[in-house]
């Protein structure tokens, strides 16, 4: 079998051949990678596959990949940047909250750059951003926000809830690919981890905005604990409590709060919702 | 009730047919290459392992979709019966606010375990029996170390899962959920250890939490269950 061959025949009756496979690279760096993990017997098998995603969907699912990687890097480019500058600001009060800002901001950098190698290594571009990109001011509205331990800590807790969020919605877009698929549900529950741990700083620091709200680990109802409706937007929607048209408060006849129910799922949002969340945040 | 109501050629809980048994996306992979009778075939076969058959002592989760729903079930099971028993009978010197955050646990585990009973319906498997007779419910070390084991382990188990499941509504409900354990699992890890929370026995160099395959989740989680599971039937990929 000449997979040049075969590529070359339907390129004659359609010469879109290789924008449908992304590249011709690509395609084959595709093509290489899954043939060399399979029997020689079954490489019809993996060629009606590749072919089967070029052509299945007006838009090659390859090309939705690329895009969705290239959105989550560039969320975590937001993050990264943010990380940096919180923790060269050195206002945290503590050793603990340091090493705890400085864990995220590792793995923030490690998210940017684990990302930039999947999107080369796809055969896309990825996209590139410098600290100069940000305005973590978001255009005046958190003017202090590397001066204001509380103020920074809140705009974390909305980034990390928000990034949750991000992934959720867009891993359908990956389900066609189990490795593309794998690592962004890898990186969603990290994100996870990171928001439980920041809501636990803002209360342990007692710098919940207003004083008295209450936030805990888990997002409970749209509550986000933080006193201006500038970040309401990032926590619309986590009231819900039913899941696949089943009631989760009191279901079964247990005693499950509203509270409870929505605490229980956390909700997607969608890639619209999110860039308009994050937009004030680009200079 | 799972229902699809935005895309028809998609595998459905209730209704499902010989799709489920394998994902969508191989199905048409496969077909193409022109070979679709005998996978067809194959797929026939699969389906007469329906989930929830088998006595007391062991249960199948069953194939497809259903089946990866059915471990996610499996483990809520076992989750919620942890934390029933450890709001019940509090270890010595439980603080009010790890009280109040283990009974919000408690509750969301009890939530996720009833939304799988109660979405997979007639395809739900049985109630599984636990063994929890390594776990000394009065010493705070041995349940918040068991607490962090589960946790840990479940965010594994949906990190691994997904790729298991063809039907992208279902990947965003394990994706709803398995947010919250990683949120669990942040919080009891600061309580074992302060500042654990992500700590590199549980994301690795890459900045990526563990994602573990059905067989390695069931094989950790065997031995807090006398029912035995069997796994032997869902989706490898």
């Amino acid at each position: 079998m000449n997979l040049q061959n075969i590529l070359s025949e339907i390129e004659k009756t359609d010469p879109e051949v290789y924008d449908r496979l992304d590249t011709r690279r690509s395609a084959m760096k595709s093509f290489a990678k899954t043939s060399g993990k399979i029997a020689l017997a079954s490489i019809p098998f993996a060629l009606g596959s590749m072919f089967q995603k070029a052509y299945s969907s007006p838009s090659a699912p390859t090309d939705l990949i690329l895009d969705t990687l290239n959105f989550a890097l560039t969320l975590e480019y937001l993050e990264s940047n943010f990380y940096i500058r919180a923790v060269a600001s050195a206002i945290a009060p503590s050793a603990d909250a340091m090493s705890a800002l400085t864990v995220i901001r590792d793995h923030e950098n490690e998210h940017v750059i684990f990302l930039k190698t999947a999107i080369t290594a796809a055969g896309g571009t990825p996209v590139s951003f410098t600290a100069d990109s940000f305005d973590f001011t978001a255009k005046g509205t958190f003017p202090d926000v590397f001066s204001n331990y509380g103020l920074m800590l809140a705009v974390a807790q909305t980034f990390e809830d928000t990034g949750v969020r991000a992934y959720k919605g867009q891993a359908p877009n990956l389900i066609s690919n189990n490795d593309y698929l794998t690592a962004a549900l890898q990186i969603h529950s990290v994100e996870a981890r990171h928001a439980a741990h920041i809501r636990e700083m803002r209360k342990t620091a007692n710098l919940l905005i207003p004083a008295g709200v209450d936030v805990k680990p888990w997002i409970t109802l749209d509550q986000s604990g933080i006193a201006t409706s500038v970040v309401q937007p990032s926590y619309d929607g986590e009231q819900n409590v039913t899941q696949a048209g089943v009631a989760i408060t009191n279901i079964g006849g247990h005693n499950i709060s509203a509270s409870a129910a929505s605490e229980a799922f956390d909700e997607p949002l969608t890639k619209d919702q999110i860039v308009a969340i994050v937009t004030p945040f680009f200079a | 009730m799972l229902n699809n109501t935005s895309k028809e050629d998609q595998p459905d809980l209730i209704n499902d047919g010989m799709a489920r048994s394998f994902s969508r996306r191989k199905f048409f992979g496969i077909m193409g290459a022109g070979t679709a009778v005998m996978i067809t075939a194959a797929a026939c076969r699969k389906e007469m392992h329906s989930p929830g058959k088998g006595n007391n002592s062991s249960v199948d989760l069953g194939s497809g979709d259903v089946g990866v729903l059915n471990y996610a079930y499996a483990l809520e099971q076992l989750e919620a019966a942890f934390y029933v028993k450890v709001v019940a009978s509090p270890y010595t010197q439980m603080s009010p606010m790890e009280k109040s955050y283990l009974t919000d646990i408690r509750d969301h585990e009890i939530a996720h375990r009833e939304f799988f009973k109660a979405a997979l319906s007639t395809k739900a498997i049985q109630s599984l029996e636990v063994d929890f007779s390594a776990i000394d419910f009065t010493d705070r070390n041995s349940v918040l170390g068991t607490a962090k084991a589960f946790e840990d382990l479940g965010v594994s188990a949906y990190n691994g899962a997904g790729q298991l499941l063809s039907n992208p509504d279902y990947l965003t409900l394990a994706g709803k959920i398995v947010s919250v354990e990683a949120r669990h699992a942040a919080w009891i890890r600061d309580m074992v250890t302060a500042g654990s929370f992500a700590d590199m026995t549980a994301v690795d160099s890459n900045g990526l939490d563990k994602a573990r395959s059905p067989q390695e989740v069931l094989s950790i989680a065997g031995a807090f269950l006398k029912t035995k599971i069997n796994a032997s039937n869902l989706p490898t990929s």
